[in-house]
């Protein structure tokens, strides 16, 4: 509790205690009408002089639709009419609900905090030889910094010596850490569990990752969600509604029931006044925010993260997914998904194309490398030429050899067929590498892009979560494309598109009532990412791209926050739906029952606040995430 | 120019986006934003007149709240 919150219990206390004393006085003596009004007076003012304090200087200052000054109105008017209990217990029931309240948004902020809690507030640097503790804002780029075991690290850079075991879960929602050693970039954020690590600084603190995910979040909710703004604008005419019908409720109905009556005044006039009680829209405007925030919270704690409230409201719509196809249903990578030799067996052919391509650094060579897995003996290799665009000539073992594909094969004169030829190779459509000694072939090894091996699961999952349709877009050859459709299990895939064009097969799966996402890697696809409803955008980490044009970005690769966070989003709503009904539904029942004099004003008070502080717990629902979204293990 | 300041005892949502709405009417404000979640007041305004600017819109979130302090630096 703050120190303000502290001072005002204990008002509420004394209040309270003075309360219950003046009502037992006042109930066993029969006291002549003045002397009960000062004394109900004393409590009142306990607890609520500042409220009627600030509702005269908001006179003042032309505020007068405001909250304290409807509930001093309220009271007074309680007073006026006589009801001096009940005036006394109103102005005691708002300013407890008012501590509630402020506990509970406090709390909630906190919880907000806490989550956020990811940017360490020093660094250590270290310049010659000696360390020195530092703001990270005094960090430069270039500077040597040094990371302990259980430190976070400050600001991204790359690591010059040493190594370590660093865990991204706070950005990536991803538990299992991962080693970095020298050479290997590191993200702010990230713990380092094990090791000690002098990192390199590559960005200052303003553009390190750890800042910009936190600003992203912080100003999420000031991109707004369709429910939020019908909720501004519903509590713009909210109050003054309410206000004008407790005006009409004080003055029209006596009219006709007995003007010369001076109960039938008291009455509907201690109805009006309950009327001002209710007309604060406070349960509402901020909950639904809150809700949102929490969502959004939740989200990146698990590494998705949302834009704005819009894009949460929007991605719990989604009908339709829309996925790239390289990088995103699948590895992105190239493997070995075949070899085939003539008169070798394939160890052998493997080992032949291994060491050939030992030195070169295309993306196809060192899946050649990968596959063969064992040791090479570079000193069995010599001479080698690399051919761009062709593939490598060099000498192993002595013996010329020409790895690459069929137009290489051509010019060395090597009469190596299509892998069309062969049967078991049809299934993997791919990129084929061929093996020539001198001008005789060897054999050819497929390299092809593989699925993701979450990529069929987590479509499944869709499915089940009421996607009615998923596509695949691809700039790949039809086969490659066809092969990878029908693995993931998407219902519809078009291939061979250009960049541009894959805005256009977008565009055409658009309908009015289904919302669509797409999904890429944000590399070259940010027309898509920016022309759909949701733009999804995965492996943020270290992708300002991707974070410019996505709506929402997947901080890494996994697939499976797709289902995840449509999940959060559904649940998020939800939430928001069951505060906007609860809060007005309330409000509306007590308003009713008032009109017909069946709502006292203590009711009416808890429609006030107590709406408002069970609409703020129940939004911190959104933040937590219920066990049974987390994905299973197997 | 567009600075960030944190805000203390800021208790009612419906005060923050009266003191948002009001703000961004003030004379020389481009844009004003009021983070009730992170307590966080944000103005933006041209550089010359910034702090003439910033008096007006703290003076004028004092009425709308006066609990509510925004932290100038």
């Amino acid at each position: 509790m703050t120190k303000r919150q502290k001072k005002n219990l204990i008002r509420c206390i004394a209040a309270g205690t003075v309360l219950v004393a003046v009502y037992l006085v006042a109930h066993f003596l029969d006291l002549p009408w003045w002397a009960e009004l000062t004394l109900f007076l004393v409590p009142y003012a306990i607890a609520g002089y500042d409220v009627v304090v600030s509702a005269v200087r908001n006179i003042f200052h032309g505020q007068i639709l405001d909250e304290k000054f409807l509930m001093t109105i309220a009271s007074l008017g309680a007073f006026a009419v006589g009801e001096n209990a009940e005036a006394a217990i109103v102005m005691l029931f708002y300013q407890v609900g008012e501590l509630f309240q402020s506990i509970a948004v406090g709390k909630s902020r906190k919880s907000i905090r806490d989550l956020m809690d990811i940017r360490p507030e020093t660094a250590t640097v270290v310049f010659d030889g000696q360390e020195k503790t530092v703001d990270p804002d005094e960090v430069n780029v270039g500077d040597r910094i040094i990371v302990r075991p259980g430190e976070r690290i400050p600001l991204d850079g790359v690591v010059l010596s040493g190594g370590a075991t660093i865990s991204t879960a706070a950005l990536t929602g991803e538990s299992l850490p991962v080693y970095k050693k020298e050479g290997d970039a590191v993200v702010s954020g990230c713990i380092d569990l094990d090791g000690v690590v002098v990192i390199e600084v590559t960005a200052d603190a303003e553009s390190s990752t750890v800042t910009k995910v936190l600003e992203l979040v912080e100003n999420a909710s000031e991109k707004k969600a369709r429910s939020e703004n019908f909720i501004t604008k519903f509590a713009k005419v909210y109050t003054p509604a309410v206000v004008a019908s407790a005006l009409l409720l004080a003055v029209i109905p006596p009219l006709f029931l007995g003007i010369n009556s001076g109960s039938v005044w008291a009455e509907w006039i201690e109805r009006a006044l309950t009327f001002l009680v209710v007309s604060c829209p406070c349960a509402l405007v901020i909950s639904v925010p809150l809700s949102f925030f929490g969502g959004i919270g939740c989200a990146s704690k698990r590494g998705v993260l949302l834009k704005g409230a819009s894009d949460l409201e929007t991605l719990s719509k989604i009908r339709t997914f829309v996925f790239d196809k390289t990088g995103t249903l699948t590895e992105g990578t190239f493997h070995v998904t075949a070899v085939h030799p003539h008169k070798m067996s394939e160890e052998e052919l493997l080992d032949v194309a291994a060491l050939a391509e030992s030195y070169s650094s295309h993306p196809i060579a060192e899946s050649i490398v990968l596959a063969h897995g064992g040791h090479l003996d570079k000193k069995r290799v010599g001479n080698v030429t690399e051919r761009a665009g062709y593939g490598v000539e060099a000498v192993v073992d002595g013996e010329k050899v020409y790895v690459g594909n069929s137009k290489f094969m051509k010019e060395v004169g090597a009469e190596c067929h299509e892998c069309d030829d062969c049967g078991p190779c049809h299934h993997h459509a791919g990129t084929v590498v061929h093996l020539a000694h001198e001008n005789k072939c060897l054999g050819h090894i497929t390299v092809s892009d593989i699925i993701k091996k979450e990529t069929p699961t987590v479509i499944s999952e869709l499915k089940t979560l009421g996607i009615t349709k998923t596509v695949m877009l691809t700039g790949d050859h039809e086969e490659a494309a066809k092969e990878i459709a029908a693995e993931s299990g998407v219902d519809e895939y078009v291939a061979e598109l250009l960049p541009a064009q894959k805005v256009e097969a977008t565009e055409k799966l658009f309908s009015p009532n289904k919302k669509l996402a797409f999904v890429g890697d944000g590399i070259n696809d940010a027309p898509v990412l920016m022309r759909a409803d949701v733009g999804i955008a995965m492996g943020g980490i270290g992708s300002d791209a991707a974070i410019e044009a996505a709506d929402v970005v997947l901080m890494d690769d996994d697939l499976s926050k797709l289902p995840l966070s449509i999940r959060i989003s559904r649940r998020t709503m939800r939430i928001v739906r069951e505060n906007i009904v609860f809060a007005i539904g309330v409000k509306l029942a007590v308003l009713i029952l008032a009109a017909f004099g069946l709502a006292s004003m203590w009711l009416a008070v808890f429609a006030d606040v107590g709406v408002c502080v069970l609409a703020v717990l129940n939004a911190m629902r959104a933040l937590r995430l219920p066990k049974k979204f987390l994905p299973k293990k197997a | 120019m567009k600075k960030v300041f944190r805000m203390e005892d800021l208790d009612c949502a419906n005060c923050a986006r009266k003191m948002e709405d009001g703000v961004k009417k003030l004379d020389g404000v481009k844009d004003a934003k009021v983070n009730f979640i992170m307590q966080k007041f944000t103005l933006e305004a041209d550089d010359d007149k910034f702090d003439a600017v910033l008096q007006e819109a703290v003076k004028f979130c004092k009425k709308i709240e006066p609990d509510c302090r925004i932290i100038v630096k």
